[in-house]
């Protein structure tokens, strides 16, 4: 246990073609070939993949918990970007 | 494959709560019980994080020496088709792992840490993985019991109030009922078969039930930290529920086998619906718990040996991709 331990990947999978990339989980590996390979043994041993991204976890910018609410703030009193705030006659049809 | 209630095995660890004020704690047990999922970089209460690890790192271990059982028999498998199923299975086992280690570690414990404490003897397994497999019938007792038995205790993880851990459950159930059909059918297979088959499908039987009952650990009056886990909903049964559960299921699949379970007092009460049992001889479980059981110093005593074989792969790997790296810098 002298040794650091290999960097850790996050892996997201398109399970098929149309859908998007999903996280899945994550794989150590020593470089991004190996890492793409563990990704495939690890999260496709079944097929559920027809495309793996792997990226290193330090390389990720992620948005702070703690600050949920002050960072999503911002959005949540444009009601008006909803279409139910706007009240249209029920006559007219096809809106 | 396979967790246990091992939580009676805790120990506090230092304290390290200075900063968890009463108003947290109610704000993330509300959060809880408005089964919202807890996520990795969330506020969470430090015994929270670390029963979760201690958890998900003891299920992961299990996973890891969980292959080893199995493995004993990867090259004496009857025909090529039950090596291929049991050489698939294994690697699931050993994708299980992987999927917990990396569920713990989004809780901030790395994966040398637990893999170090695994081969210390600190971390705790299964209690199951310490017995042998003797006969080829074995494996489908293991798959047929100890996976079906490791179902009943993960189905309600899914629904686990810690994401990565839920998450990772989710995909690991998907895979255990492969696990435990194929042991069926083995069993069925034997039972089929010439009666010394029969008959060692029977001794193993015999061997692993009373095993496969401890699996869901202690009775609830002796699990000490079943209440709190229960709490924060990462428990959602107590270990007798499943354990009854898992007992209803199992008895009339051994019938259907022709098989006996090996415990004379078992009767079906058609009041409660449920099957009456014989109690659990727990000190044998504690004994295995404790580093006492059949094959507990030889699991270890192996994984520590694959363990440094396989130093040298690390270490080149690293080597290589450290030099790869200097390459396109200098490029």
């Amino acid at each position: 246990m002298t040794r650091q331990e290999w960097p850790l990947y996050e892996v997201f999978i398109r399970s098929r073609s149309g859908l998007s990339h999903r996280h899945a989980g994550s794989v150590h590996a020593a470089d991004d070939e190996m890492a793409l390979n563990n990704a495939r043994d690890t999260y496709t041993r079944r097929s559920e993949g027809v495309s793996i991204w792997v990226v290193r976890s330090d390389r990720i910018v992620a948005s702070d918990p703690a600050e949920t609410s002050a960072f999503f703030d911002p959005a949540e009193d444009k009601i008006y970007r909803h279409p139910t705030f706007y009240d249209i006659p029920d006559e007219v049809e096809n809106l | 494959m396979y967790t246990q209630g091992l939580d009676q095995a805790g120990k506090s660890g230092p304290d390290t709560r200075e900063a968890e004020t009463a108003t947290q704690l109610d704000a993330f047990q509300a959060r809880i019980d408005a089964e919202e999922k807890i996520e990795a970089k969330d506020w969470m209460p430090e015994a929270y994080r670390r029963t979760l690890i201690r958890q998900i790192s003891q299920h992961a271990h299990s996973e890891i020496i969980g292959m080893q059982p199995e493995g004993n028999w990867l090259t004496r498998a009857p025909t090529m088709k039950r090596k291929a199923i049991l050489l698939a299975k294994v690697q699931d086992e050993a994708g299980h792992g992987l999927y917990l280690y990396s569920a713990a570690e989004t809780l901030g414990v790395s994966r040398d840490e637990m893999v170090g404490e695994l081969l210390s003897g600190k971390a705790k397994y299964s209690s199951i993985f310490n017995y042998p497999t003797l006969t080829w019938a074995d494996i489908g007792a293991i798959g047929w019991l100890v996976d079906g038995a490791a179902i009943m205790n993960q189905i309600p993880l899914c629904r686990c109030s810690y994401g990565p851990y839920s998450r990772a459950m989710v995909r690991v159930c998907k895979e255990e009922s492969f696990h435990q059909r194929q042991g069926y059918e083995l069993m069925l297979t034997l039972c089929r078969g010439t009666e010394e088959q029969k008959a060692m499908a029977q001794d193993a039987l015999n061997r692993f039930w009373w095993p496969a009952l401890m699996m869901f650990g202690p009775n609830d009056a002796a699990s000490s930290h079943s209440a709190q886990s229960m709490a924060w909903k990462i428990k959602r049964f107590s270990n007798d529920e499943l354990r009854q559960k898992f007992i209803d299921v199992t008895v009339p699949q051994a019938e259907f086998l022709g098989l006996s379970v090996p415990d004379e007092a078992l009767w079906f009460n058609e009041d409660t619906g449920h099957y009456e049992h014989s109690d659990i001889d727990w000190q044998e479980f504690f004994d295995v718990i404790s580093g006492n059981g059949p094959c507990n110093r030889q699991r270890l005593a192996k994984r520590r040996k694959a363990q440094d074989d396989g130093a040298w792969v690390r270490e080149a790997a690293r080597a290589y991709a450290d030099k790869k790296a200097a390459a396109e810098a200098a490029a």
